[in-house]
């Protein structure tokens, strides 16, 4: 398990970007915000808790369809699934894997972005914890999406298609923890409801993916 | 007695629902007939809400067929899971697009409806909110059947979407009902009277209700055969190039 | 040890395409699928290999047993071929990989990336790979394909010890490995038949 969580976190790194994609893309999305809303200081502050979150959320997208397409084309896939590690325990990985490489550079650099989008100092916090809490079961719910779409070629617009209505309940308890910070409210309540989430999709879903994948296989 | 699963053979399944098909559509016609009809011209208008509350006869019965078709395919689809019975993933497929259509509806009618009483075509209410969730996983399930070739690998692939996107169906109702306190009214029609709406609108709608689910059986009959005909011709097909 | 097959029927997306395709390798034995291209070589190996599931019949040894290569190898292009090799011994928990780079002269590649292998050494590498899992059953698709002479001797060679060592081989390949009492099993009278008159559910088969 651990030889594959080091392989793929090394081919992320030789691939370029692996890193750096995901949190560029990030940046962009910060960068064009203000052009369509206005440089208002005050507005900027308010939207960006729900900014930031629906930018982490198409970044984490973005590199989803890499997580089993790759290894799917280049037969790996059949051979982990031949191979004594259990598939439950490969998705979980893999989703664990993509996590490490675009959502936790996320959480790390949440702060900066947040500087660019005027959030109140004191909300800054609560969106750390919010990303770190929550950008696991973007991973994780996005494994899914992607063991859905491993075998169908340009699969990218339907894997958006079928994540992105998955994504709501992290989304709207994500940025409802961000949003309370930033308003100096207690987010308790949807901090539980998010670290629920979280760790609900990490323990059940891969037993999903990993029934999609080998149907998939078949 | 037989079994139920006898119908799971796509021959008897056809035969026995193409003799059922004229009683159950007649019997969608004439309640859809009639319960519109009673209830757009023979009930009186609401005191405040005018005439326009009239609208709740398409607007609730087809709210409630949005869901309960999702529910629908949920069971189906298990069934499919569990029992590998083709007639039942067809009859999901065949399900999903009227899903879909009563969906619409819903949000049509009910944007229809809001402008004149909360003076705006849409407001991001929870109910409302719900409902487009519901929409974008019928487009989701849809467009998954679409993209996959292998007709008992769609089926598998959708059945597993299916189970996992109610799991997160309910759990955006909740997450949108924290989000946001909505202008959306309780439910209109439940079974405890002293909740519910006076007699004269309750029976237009159970009639309308009962012409929805009616039309809902009519339609999955016809489309469930169009998709077992359209997989046995590929099937056939399928064989002749092979051999 | 010994691996036999029961009456296996089996199915390409849906459609079967072999039934009643029994035989049985003992250990040290190398059995050769023959049959004309489309007859289901590759979905009868899969299903040996437990990717898929059969649509009748029994296979008497566990997928825990069995070791797949197909025509693609599973390698890493970014990856060097030591560290191709790593990954998969540790994923099947077989602690060294220097009989396997030996046996297929990858000594001089060892630190080289895998993309910048030639078609050949890649298939050597892929086959390499083989001896990294430790398992007795090696199921071959086509192995040969894009290896010259020499490394398909070298391929042999390997084979034979793995036979040697109470291993079993059963392979889809038209060329002649060097394998003295390799089994021949003919697959084309094997070709699945259905009658579709009888039984209108057939066709969804």
């Amino acid at each position: 398990m651990m030889a594959l969580l080091k392989r793929d976190m090394r081919l992320a790194v030789r691939a370029g970007g692996g890193f750096g994609l995901g949190l560029s893309f990030f940046l962009i999305v910060v960068v064009l915000i203000p052009f369509g809303v206005g440089p208002e200081t005050g507005l900027l502050g308010r939207i960006a808790p729900g900014v930031l979150w629906v930018a982490a959320l198409l970044a984490c997208l973005l590199s989803l369809d890499r997580v089993f397409s790759l290894d799917f084309e280049d037969g790996s896939l059949d051979l982990l699934a031949t191979s004594p590690l259990p598939l439950e325990g490969v998705v979980a990985i893999k989703a664990i894997a993509h996590w490490l490489t675009t959502g936790l550079p996320l959480v790390f650099a949440a702060p900066v972005f947040a500087l660019l989008m005027s959030l109140p100092v004191n909300g800054y916090s609560a969106l750390v914890v919010s990303l770190f809490l929550g950008t696991p079961a973007l991973s994780v719910i996005g494994a899914f999406g992607a063991a859905l779409t491993v075998g169908i070629k340009r699969g990218g617009l339907l894997l958006s298609l079928l994540v992105l209505p998955l994504y709501v309940p992290t989304l709207i308890f994500g940025a409802e923890v961000s949003r309370r910070g930033a308003e100096g409210q207690d987010y308790t309540t949807p901090l539980l409801m998010l670290a629920g989430v979280s760790f609900a999709a990490l323990a059940l879903l891969p037993f999903a993916s990993a029934a999609v994948l080998r149907v998939n296989l078949r | 007695m037989a079994s139920i699963w006898e119908y799971a053979n796509p021959l008897k399944f056809m035969r026995t629902s193409e003799t059922i098909l004229p009683f159950v559509a007649w019997g969608a016609s004439i309640c859809l007939v009639v319960g519109l009809i009673w209830g757009f011209f023979f009930t009186p208008d609401d005191f405040r809400q005018g005439s326009t509350v009239k609208i709740f006869y398409i607007h609730v019965p087809s709210a409630m067929m949005a869901i309960n078709i999702w529910v629908m395919m949920l069971i189906t689809s298990l069934v499919w899971i569990i029992r590998r019975h083709h007639v039942s993933a067809l009859a999901a497929r065949a399900a999903a697009p009227i899903g879909a259509v009563m969906t619409l509806i819903a949000l049509y009618t009910g944007a229809v409806w809001g402008q004149p009483m909360w003076g705006t075509w849409w407001a991001w209410d929870p109910r409302l909110t719900s409902f487009l969730i519901l929409f974008l996983f019928y487009l989701g399930y849809m467009a998954l059947w679409a993209a996959i070739e292998n007709d008992d690998t769609a089926a598998d692939l959708t059945s597993v979407l299916c189970l996992v996107g109610s799991v997160f169906a309910l759990l955006s109702r909740y997450a949108v009902n924290f989000w946001n306190q909505g202008l959306h009214q309780g439910a209109s029609l439940s079974l405890d009277k002293q909740e519910n709406v006076a007699d004269v609108f309750w029976y237009p709608a159970l009639v309308a209700i009962a012409g929805f689910v009616l039309l809902f059986v009519t339609l999955v009959i016809i489309r469930t055969n169009t998709e077992i005909r359209a997989r046995r011709s590929r099937a056939l097909l399928a064989r002749e190039r092979m051999s | 040890m010994e691996l036999v097959v029961d009456n296996l029927g089996v199915a390409r997306g849906g459609i079967p395409v072999l039934e009643g395709v029994s035989f049985s390798v003992s250990a040290g034995q190398a059995l050769v699928l023959r049959g004309p291209n489309g007859i289901g070589k590759t979905t009868l190996l899969r299903t040996l290999a437990g990717l898929q599931a059969p649509l009748s019949g029994k296979i008497s040894l566990d997928r825990e047993a069995m070791a797949y290569a197909a025509h693609v190898d599973g390698i890493k292009t970014t990856l060097t071929v030591e560290e191709n090799l790593h990954f998969w011994a540790s994923v099947f928990d077989v602690p060294e990989i220097e009989s396997a780079i030996s046996a297929f002269e990858l000594e001089a590649l060892r630190t080289r990336s895998a993309g910048m292998l030639s078609a050949g050494q890649k298939r050597r590498l892929g086959l390499a790979r083989l001896m990294v899992t430790g398992r007795p059953v090696w199921i071959l698709d086509e192995p040969t394909v894009s290896l010259d002479q020499a490394a398909v001797a070298m391929f042999g060679e390997v084979i034979k010890r793995h036979l040697a060592s109470g291993g079993m081989a059963i392979m889809a390949t038209h060329i002649d490995l060097g394998l003295e009492d390799a089994v021949t099993f003919d697959l084309g009278h094997l070709k699945a038949t259905s009658n579709l008159a009888e039984n209108f559910d057939e066709a969804f088969l």
